[in-house]
């Protein structure tokens, strides 16, 4: 899967394949551990494909699904806010090991935003794998702390009258931000809407996309 | 003073490199062992252990390593811990990997 969002930095991220001789050095210690895994009986060449496949399989659109069944079944929103994790697998989601996650959600005056300061603990089942930037040293060390001054970088400029929260996830609670359902989407069917929801919007750092843009 | 992985509020951060990349066939593999390692059916590394294992990098690696790095050093050192792979295994074993180019 392939994110264009961030556009302006399309460059960086396809730097030129160069060919090399050699593969580095924790290339090769990945290579030797798997291999000796799989002489050894620990695990198959076949359940590493499979898992690879499974993780290629999860992406932001099962959240995305969900953020807009909130929008649209006032039930269903408060089934999720009261149990997130049973509300998922009522939509096919198995959130798998994870022992607790929570739902929160943004309102007109209230916005929420989700980090691990300590590692990377993020929804997976819900949001596919964690963009490089949310397990970065700088945004687990400064969204704590200038939350405001982060936003802004992502292009998120909040009224000063609006309260931002920030949760540190760990790896027993993971949390979705449910952004807040844009204006003049009145119309819009559920998988419309879902359109509207993005990867950053369910971490906070951005809003759901306004329609027709 | 916290610890180097404790960066909540750590000062001198820059700003936040947003750009993405696709993940290359090594980080894939490193994941899905890690995934496959911490199965309910396999049990072999819990999730605190590889904190654990990340967190006791020297600091200076874990400030330089990227972040499947640091996960393949972890899980080298709980399966080397937990007696499932020898360091020397590895290490052959990683020699062997030198003379082989880019598959």
């Amino acid at each position: 899967m392939h994110d264009h969002e961030h556009d302006h930095a399309h460059e960086a991220a396809h730097a030129p394949i160069v060919e090399r001789d050699a593969l580095t050095y924790y290339e090769r210690r990945v290579q030797a551990i798997q291999a000796l895994l799989i002489e050894k009986g620990v695990v198959t060449a076949d359940e590493v494909r499979r898992t690879i496949e499974a993780m290629d399989a999860r992406s932001p659109a099962m959240g995305a699904k969900i953020v807009a069944r909130v929008w649209v079944d006032p039930d269903f929103r408060a089934r999720l806010l009261a149990d997130t994790k049973a509300a998922v697998a009522e939509m096919g989601v198995d959130t798998g090991s994870l022992i607790k996650i929570a739902a929160v959600e943004n309102t007109e005056s209230l916005h929420n935003v989700v980090v691990c300061t300590l590692c990377s603990c993020y929804p997976r089942a819900l949001l596919g794998l964690p963009p490089d930037w949310y397990k970065s040293l700088n945004y687990r060390s400064r969204v704590v702390k200038d939350p405001r001054g982060v936003l802004e970088e992502f292009g998120l400029d909040l009224d000063s009258d609006v309260e931002v929260r920030v949760y540190d996830s760990t790896a027993d609670m993971r949390y979705l931000v449910i952004p807040a359902r844009p204006a003049g989407t009145e119309g819009m069917s559920e998988e419309q809407l879902a359109e509207l929801v993005t990867r950053d919007s369910m971490i906070g750092v951005t809003k759901a996309r306004k329609p027709n843009r | 003073m916290p610890q180097v992985h404790d960066r909540g509020g750590w000062p001198g951060a820059g700003p936040i490199n947003q750009a993405g990349h696709d993940l290359s066939m090594w980080e894939q593999r490193t994941d899905a062992l890690l995934v496959l390692l911490s199965s309910p059916t396999k049990q072999l590394i819990r999730v605190d252990e590889l904190r654990r294992a990340i967190e006791s990098l020297p600091p200076d690696a874990y400030e330089k390593l990227s972040y499947y790095e640091r996960w393949i050093s972890a899980i080298e050192t709980l399966l080397v811990e937990k007696g499932v792979l020898t360091k020397e295994e590895i290490d052959r074993k990683a020699d062997e990997g030198k003379v082989t180019s880019n598959e």
